[in-house]
């Protein structure tokens, strides 16, 4: 187990960072994937990742959803540990409840979907306000209804995502997560599956919420337009290590690093 | 004797047996579902003393045959102290050996569901037993179905061998019928009609039905 003594219980500040990666290490075997990362994402910022395929993208976004367990150091979501738990003062390993207690905060979109097929549209973003929040039918029925006209979904409610478009998935996957009303978004590659003619209509929606939410999002992405004109920053990935990082105009205008000038050469050239 | 006049003289006694023949069935089919989704489940457990549970199970009626089990259940146990009654052991020694061939036709059926979908469950935080019990069982029984199908008519076949312990099932009437009469012909041959006729007009139909029916609930058809 590794040593966590010297990480702080929680995270102070006014206000605290909502996403704190604090020397956070992962690795497969002898594969070190993310190697002492450290990553602070404030309330309210759009923080989108690029970086070449193996870089540790999609890590960043699984060890946050707790879909991945770390090797080293500590997350935080909203100053309190998320990992890690204390206990008579110090940090230990979270227990499984304490996992599902601080998971709330966050949601996540997959680049396929996921959506259950075994339940329409409604039905997937009902499941977790009725089954995990325990909300009425009723409240949980017009809370997804509110979300599926939003995404633009809801004159398909009753169909099952067999029936649905990649877009139209993806679409309702936002609401399913959505409507677990958490404070942090997850989106990993999630146009990365879609045919290029309805690439918009999730992005669209994306942008709405980054528009009219005050939501805390981390996006992983090989959209460069889309990440430049929707971003507060971009965290540019390589080999494990947050590479460069800075404002979208910052980033694509004047990369100061190699690597970063290369990977961004190397995508436009690519278009 | 004619086919005909045979039948119109035991009827009564090849209806009593199919109707114990089916009432076996359908009480070790709930049993033997019972039982494979136990040891399906617990296969699956990261506990290794629950998962070795299962495999021993599994292993000891996969590996003996069904008479024997069936003797076990019926004429050993009682030596123990545990007498079970005749109809009773019937549909328990063959229910707890189809629950043996189901309980890996859960596991094969739950490890068919895409990793995306546990991931998709977690990511609304559902609990281990919602994400089982409301995600992941229900797309792994469609899969299943399929040789859910075979192994219910095996089912049905290996309820002839409660015969063997006097169970009053079909098989059991017909051979009663061909000792007094011996007409081996034409008692046996309708024997084979009747567990053809369950066979194929009423278990398969049924599973048919069913995976039609789950195939809609999952939005396929
Ligand atoms: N379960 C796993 N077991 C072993 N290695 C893994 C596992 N998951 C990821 N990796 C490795 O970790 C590294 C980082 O993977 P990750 O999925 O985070 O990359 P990424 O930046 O998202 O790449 P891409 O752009 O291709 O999606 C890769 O080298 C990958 O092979
Ligand atoms: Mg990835």
């Amino acid at each position: 187990m590794h040593d966590v003594s010297a990480f702080p219980l929680q995270i102070a500040g006014d206000p605290a960072p909502m996403v704190s990666f604090r020397k956070v290490t992962k690795s497969y075997g002898a594969l070190t994937v993310l190697d002492e990362l450290d990553l602070d994402v404030k309330a309210g910022e759009m923080v989108s990742i690029i970086g070449p395929s193996g870089s540790g993208k999609t890590t960043v976004l699984r060890m946050l959803m707790t879909l991945e367990e770390i090797n080293g150091g500590v997350i935080y979501v909203d100053g309190q540990p998320l990992t890690h738990m204390q206990k008579n003062g110090t940090l230990v390993p979270a227990s499984q409840k304490h996992l599902r207690n601080r998971r709330a905060d966050i949601g996540m979109c997959f680049q396929h979907f996921n959506l259950f097929p075994h339940m329409t549209a409604l039905e997937n973003c009902m499941e977790g306000p009725v089954q995990v929040l325990g909300l009425p039918k009723k409240e949980a029925r017009e809370r997804s209804e509110e979300l599926l006209e939003m995404v633009g979904m809801i004159g398909k409610k009753d169909q099952h995502p067999s029936r649905l478009s990649g877009g139209q998935q993806q679409r309702v996957a936002i609401a399913r997560a959505l409507a677990m009303r958490p404070k942090v978004m997850l989106f990993d590659e999630v146009t990365s599956a879609l045919d290029p003619e309805v690439i918009g209509e999730v992005t669209n929606v994306i942008r709405k919420l980054v528009s009219e939410h005050n939501l805390t999002m981390l996006m992983v992405t090989h959209q460069m337009g889309f990440a430049r004109d929707i971003s507060d920053r971009i965290c540019f990935f390589y080999g494990g290590k947050i590479e460069e990082q800075g404002p979208p105009a910052e980033l694509f205008g004047n990369p100061k690093k190699e690597r970063t000038q290369q990977f961004l050469s190397a995508v436009k050239e690519a278009v | 004797m004619a086919f005909f006049d045979f039948l119109q003289q035991y009827w009564p006694r090849l209806l009593s047996g199919t109707g114990i023949t089916l009432a076996q069935f359908l009480l070790a089919a709930v049993l033997g579902i019972a039982i494979s989704l136990a040891m399906g489940l617990m296969k699956l457990s990261h506990n290794a003393v629950v998962r070795g549970a299962a495999v021993t199970y599994i292993e000891v009626f996969r590996g003996t045959s069904l008479v024997v089990q069936l003797y076990w259940i019926f004429f050993v146990l009682p030596l123990f102290g545990l007498s079970i009654e005749k109809f009773t052991a019937g549909y328990l020694a063959v229910g707890m050996n189809i629950g043996a061939y189901g309980a890996e036709l859960v596991r094969g059926g739950i490890l068919s569901v895409p990793k995306g979908q546990w991931e998709a469950a977690l990511a609304i935080n559902m609990s281990p037993a919602q994400r089982m019990r409301r995600i992941i069982l229900p797309q792994a029984l469609v899969n299943m179905l399929p040789p859910w199908g075979n192994l219910m008519i095996e089912l049905l076949k290996g309820t002839a061998l409660v015969s063997l312990i006097s169970v009053a099932d079909l098989m059991f009437e017909a051979k009663q019928i061909n000792a007094t009469t011996f007409l081996s012909a034409q008692v046996f041959g309708a024997a084979l009609v009747i567990y053809y006729v369950l066979a194929r007009f009423m278990v398969t139909p049924f599973m048919r039905w069913l995976e039609h029916y789950m195939a809609r609930k999952l939005g396929r058809v």
